[in-house]
């Protein structure tokens, strides 16, 4: 493949997942629904999945070399 | 709308370009721009084989379907599209990846005939060009009803009806641009990209929702038994809220309208066919069904939540989001031309179903949350868009211009025509959207297509792939008889209360169905029923092909393809029955 999709992948949810991290954290109760967090909640899931597939794509680009 | 939904908005097109340059340095042949090279590997072609069937009709079109009938939406799902996509991995796949076909049409050339490809082609061609219209609609509508440009618009002195143009013309600039660039692979790679965004921005949107709502009891309490479960009330088609009974639910939709569109349809089989191997291709829809088993819990869920909220609408959202309202979610459809609420057969206004899943995003979602929703909205419409245009390309360049205007040309003057082919696809597309703006309901508009096209080409794959007697004059004249028996259907029945004109009733009244559903399933039946008995007799008459001839292209001339090498539980069987267990079991639960 030309291309590790994990790589783009992981690297937009780790941007978008900051961004509506740092939305949570900033607008506080504007950023609640349904009496959750959800900014917040939801941001550090993306982030956290972006991340998990940007460090699968360079084990596997290091485990190529 | 804050800043930072603008900036998501913002990042997501600018991935999706990126990724179209990135493509575009391997898009140097006819094989790379077309076949993505056939370097996929399973799962990134089982993504975007599932991507590329979540643009507008299941989005917008089943989060208003669940709105209107419940969860036996769900139908669509796992009556309608599991137990299909099972049978083409297990059994199809060795026929298109094996016999090394480019394209659908192609395939029944190298069956069948000349003419049979073109006929294929050519309707083919004119389907995917008015699906990706009315995806293209669908974003115009919600773009329009979300009212982010009205203030831009007011402000240069331009109306807001315009909205709806500079939609439609943006939307297609961006799908043109990576398509244009990257060929199937640009569109490969977004379509995985878009599948987990489009999963970020709703399954958050069903937790508040559901949560807003009480849960499924919330939901079961304040709708009725009706909406909350699927196979209630299906032993008559007046006792359940599709107006179809078990038999032409099954049938209609179960077989014919689902293995006419997953097992013939070159916008998903394009997907399998850029797999890898042979293996990879097999798995390419298996993967993709486990997959689909579960998205009706992201697409249809908003649409029942939402009906939820607009018969109850006093139930507020504990939030703070400056965006949130308290009116119905579902507002009342109004007469585009009156401004006055639309009314039904019964004089009751008709509620605007179409912008039940964005007006809940727009409400419960907070800023940032909503910026991923709306970002997963616009990728599921532009993986649709994309879907339909890359097939288009491929079709038109090989088995329309090059079957029948320029034979022998260089391979790189067809990788110059299917880039031009991308953009008059857009072009065509956008035109379609226009078209698409007349309908009520998209998922009607959409089924009707299918019933009138995809039915009766099942009927030729299934007797081509597993008949060795069926000839190209008995294929040929079973399409066209097929096609025609679906016209006369639809000419002479109508959905109860509708008026004879494009809903049908054309020629004459001779039956009524109780809904349109009811009407489209069973003209799908009727044309696959007259395809297949006019293919049989036809065939009996003429003179088949040499056996020689037809090895690897029908299943009792092709060795099996051996699965003993790969481990026991990535065989396509054993995939397909632990696919289908699971789809039983939802069925079950949702009974």
């Amino acid at each position: 493949m030309l291309l590790d999709l994990r790589l783009p992948l992981g690297l937009l949810f780790v941007a978008i997942g900051v961004l509506v991290t740092a939305e949570g954290l900033i607008a506080g109760p504007a950023a609640v629904a349904a009496g959750l967090p959800i900014d917040l909640i939801w941001g550090l899931g993306m982030a956290a999945f972006g991340a998990a597939a940007v460090a699968l794509a360079l084990v596997a680009r290091r485990t190529l070399r | 709308m804050g800043a930072v939904d603008w900036l998501i908005i913002g990042l997501y097109l600018a991935f999706v370009l990126a990724i179209g340059v990135i493509a575009a340095r391997r898009s140097a042949s006819g094989a790379d721009f077309f076949l993505a090279g056939r370097s996929i590997p399973a799962w990134v072609a089982g993504l975007a084989f599932i991507s590329a069937n979540l643009g507008a009709t299941e989005v917008i079109g089943m989060g208003a379907s669940g709105a209107k009938y419940g969860i036996a939406t769900a139908h669509f799902y796992w009556i309608g599209a599991i137990p299909a996509m099972v049978f083409i991995g297990v059994f199809m796949m060795p026929f298109y990846y094996g016999s090394k076909a480019r394209s659908v049409p192609e395939y029944l050339r190298m069956r069948f005939d000349e003419k049979t490809r073109a006929l294929n082609a050519i309707t083919f061609a004119i389907i995917t060009v008015i699906s990706s219209g009315v995806s293209m609609y669908a974003l115009a509508k919600l773009i329009q009803a979300l009212h982010v440009f009205d203030a831009p618009f007011a402000a240069v002195g331009l109306p807001t009806a315009w909205i709806f143009h500079a939609s439609v013309l943006a939307s297609a600039a961006v799908v043109l641009a990576y398509i244009y660039m990257g060929g199937l692979r640009g569109a490969i790679y977004n379509e995985v990209l878009q599948f987990f965004l489009i999963v970020a921005g709703f399954a958050p949107l069903v937790w508040i929702g559901l949560r807003i709502v009480g849960g499924w009891h919330g939901l079961a309490t304040s709708l009725g038994p009706s909406y909350v479960h699927a196979w209630a009330g299906m032993g008559s088609p007046s006792t359940n809220r599709l107006g179809v009974g078990v038999f032409g639910l099954v049938m209609g939709l179960g077989f014919v309208l689902s293995f006419g569109y997953w097992c013939t349809d070159f916008l998903v089989v394009q997907r399998a066919m850029a797999a890898d191997s042979m293996a990879a291709a097999r798995r390419t829809p298996l993967i993709a069904a486990g997959v689909k088993t579960f998205v009706p819990f992201l697409v249809i869920l908003p649409g029942l939540i939402a009906m939820a909220l607009t018969a109850a609408p006093a139930v507020t959202p504990p939030t703070a989001g400056a965006a949130h309202q308290t009116a119905a979610v579902i507002p009342l459809k109004l007469d585009s031309t009156t401004g006055k609420p639309m009314l039904n057969a019964s004089g009751k206004p008709e509620l605007d179903y179409d912008l039940a899943t964005p007006n809940l995003l727009l409400r419960d979602l907070p800023t940032g949350l909503l910026g991923v929703g709306l970002t997963a909205l616009l990728a599921s419409f532009m993986s649709g868009m994309a879907g339909n245009v890359t097939a288009f390309n491929t079709v038109f360049t090989y088995d329309i211009y090059q079957a029948y205007i320029r034979r022998r040309a260089e391979d790189r003057h067809y990788l110059h025509v299917g880039r031009l082919m991308t953009a008059v696809g857009v072009v065509a597309s956008i035109a379609a959207a226009y078209l698409a703006a007349q309908f009520n309901n998209i998922m009607d508009l959409i089924q009707l297509l299918f019933a009138f096209v995809n039915a009766p080409v099942f009927a030729t794959f299934l007797l081509g792939m597993f008949w060795k007697r069926a000839t190209g004059h008995g294929a040929f004249t079973g399409l066209v008889a097929g096609t025609l028996a679906a016209a006369l259907h639809h000419g002479l029945t109508l959905p109860a209360g509708e008026a004879a004109g494009v809903k049908g009733g054309w020629i004459s009244l001779v039956h009524a169905y109780p809904s349109e559903m009811a009407q489209n399933f069973w003209t799908a039946i009727w044309a696959w029923s007259v395809c297949f008995a006019v293919t049989i007799a036809v065939s009996l008459a003429t003179r088949p092909r040499p056996q020689d001839e037809l090895a690897g292209l029908v299943y009792s001339l092709t060795p099996r393809v051996e699965d003993a090498a790969a481990r026991w539980w990535t065989r396509p069987v054993t995939l397909g029955v632990v696919v289908l267990a699971v789809t039983l079991a939802l069925n079950i639960i949702f009974r």
